[in-house]
């Protein structure tokens, strides 16, 4: 019942997605939490990009393009060969990144962004206009989660702290469901509207 | 005053990594009655599965390891200073061994003490009890479901809500309705009704520390507890907010008097997961068991 999706995710791809659709999803994302997102807003969407930050910058638009930020707070282990394992890696609710989003996902050309809760108008009507999704991780499935990242690839603005940098991660059958699509719908919405309808009725009855 | 620090970190640990037998049951539950295929059936294998990967890995069962709430059961004699001393450095060692994330974080600047440790932080209420054993609580409350939680004074402006258990099962429905999926659902609600506006909420929270299949020795709160858990579940919001049949494993309900002028109810909202273990030392053995 599952759609096995693989990074880089192309526009027809995402915009072949609606919501409810479960997905396996593989390939090198990034994670990203409020102090990347207000990094990324900060230093490159409203530009221009200090030279001290080109080299990432030119990394991250390569990683990004067609590519997945996760909205994860991870706990890091330093194994004794010096790369890093992902020990708990479940989603961060999503909602703080609401004001950055869209324009995170039009200037990067993002197709997916990983998290917890859902969005709201800015990032659905950002979805919609550059053909993105957003994926519903499991909250709470921290180990699983964790388990699906084959290799910390690379580690970025570290000095962010470590559950606020930029983990770029190999992850392999990652298990998500479409909650908002790239057609103005959103599960969220369609859910409150259908339990809001059934409240009145257990109210009157 | 014994040095039992080992002893609990082995209860954060079991606490953070180990899911209770009564929660792991209503889940599975959960997972049958939901729709074959389903993305809610989908969410609740992809939390057993994580259960029990955990479970074997010693891994904590979600990144979020929570505020640490300790409650303590003791006979007569024994050291609440001591006992604090040796809870902090237990969680210490356990945040070094990684069964907890470093949490605690300085309300204004938003530090990260780095330890789980800081200004009322972990909290620990303690009771004296004509025993003979000691008793240590745990409850590992994460931030996603916290904030779910909230607090109404009855009658309310928002809705037409006596001061009765009618008014109570208002407060809760409008509650969970708020809550959706985003506490991690399915929840369990624990309900404190009365009180003054802190003693309503830590008696709410108490009520998570119970059996997910037991009864409330009242029967009127029994009785609507059952009628909550069945209301809440027809809601549909179902785990994670998919849209499904389970929203809620339970609801626990708790009474306390209160002023003649105020009527609180407050709802702990607690996610699956419903982290809480109980160590019980007796005559020098050790036992940790789930509620």
């Amino acid at each position: 019942m599952s759609t096995k999706l693989t990074i880089p995710i192309s526009e027809e791809q995402a915009r072949g997605l609606k919501i409810g659709d479960q997905v396996l999803l593989s390939g090198v994302m990034f994670t990203g939490r409020d102090a990347a997102h207000k990094y990324l807003i900060d230093s490159f969407v409203k530009g221009p990009c200090p030279e001290s930050e080109r080299a990432l910058y030119e990394h991250l638009r390569k990683g990004l393009s067609g590519g997945v930020i996760y909205h994860c707070g991870p706990v890091v282990r330093k194994r004794d060969d010096g790369k890093y394992e992902f020990v708990a890696a479940g989603p961060t609710t999503s909602i703080r990144e609401e004001p950055y989003e869209a324009d995170v996902i039009g200037h990067f050309g993002l197709r997916a962004v990983i998290g917890k809760g859902g969005m709201r108008d800015k990032t659905l009507a950002g979805c919609q206009q550059y053909g993105a999704v957003y994926l519903h991780a499991v909250g709470g499935a921290a180990t699983l989660i964790a388990e699906s990242v084959k290799e910390v690839v690379d580690v970025h603005k570290l000095d962010f702290g470590v559950p606020e940098a930029f983990w770029e991660i190999r992850v392999e059958d990652f298990p998500c469901v479409v909650t908002m699509d790239s057609h103005g719908q959103s599960l969220h919405d369609k859910v409150r509207e259908d339990s809001e309808t059934k409240l009145k009725e257990i109210l009157a009855g | 005053m014994q040095d039992i620090t080992e002893h609990l970190v082995e209860l954060i640990k079991s606490t953070s990594t180990d899911l209770s037998p009564d929660v792991e049951q209503a889940l599975h539950d959960a997972h049958e009655a939901e729709e074959r295929g389903s993305a809610a059936q989908g969410a609740l294998k992809t939390i057993l599965d994580n259960v029990r990967m955990s479970r074997e890995s010693g891994r904590p069962i979600c990144q979020d390891t929570g505020t640490p709430n300790f409650t303590i059961w003791h006979p007569e004699g024994v050291s609440q200073r001591a006992l604090t001393e040796q809870i902090k450095n237990a969680l210490r060692i356990a945040t070094e061994q990684a069964c907890l994330r470093p949490n605690a974080v300085a309300a204004l600047s938003g530090k990260n003490s780095g330890d789980n440790t800081g200004i009322d932080f972990p909290t620990i209420h303690f009771h004296e009890c004509q025993q003979n054993d000691l008793r240590i609580g745990l409850m590992l409350k994460g931030g996603g479901s916290e904030n779910c939680g909230c607090q109404y004074s009855i009658p309310s402006s928002e809705f037409a809500a006596s001061r009765d258990i009618q008014g109570v099962r208002k407060a809760v429905l409008d509650a969970a309705f708020k809550a959706q999926g985003f506490g991690c659902a399915p929840g369990i609600l624990g309900v404190g009704i009365g009180g003054d506006r802190a003693t309503s909420v830590i008696k709410g929270k108490e009520q998570l520390f119970r059996t997910l299949g037991d009864s409330n020795p009242d029967p009127e709160l029994d009785a609507m507890e059952k009628q909550l858990y069945r209301e809440i579940n027809e809601l549909g919001i179902g785990p994670m907010g998919f849209g499904g049949k389970t929203t809620v494993l339970a609801v626990k309900m708790g009474e306390l008097h209160r002023l003649p002028a105020s009527f609180f109810v407050s709802i702990a909202y607690m996610c699956w997961a419903d982290r809480r273990k109980i160590m019980t030392i007796r005559n020098g053995n050790v036992e940790i068991t789930a509620p």
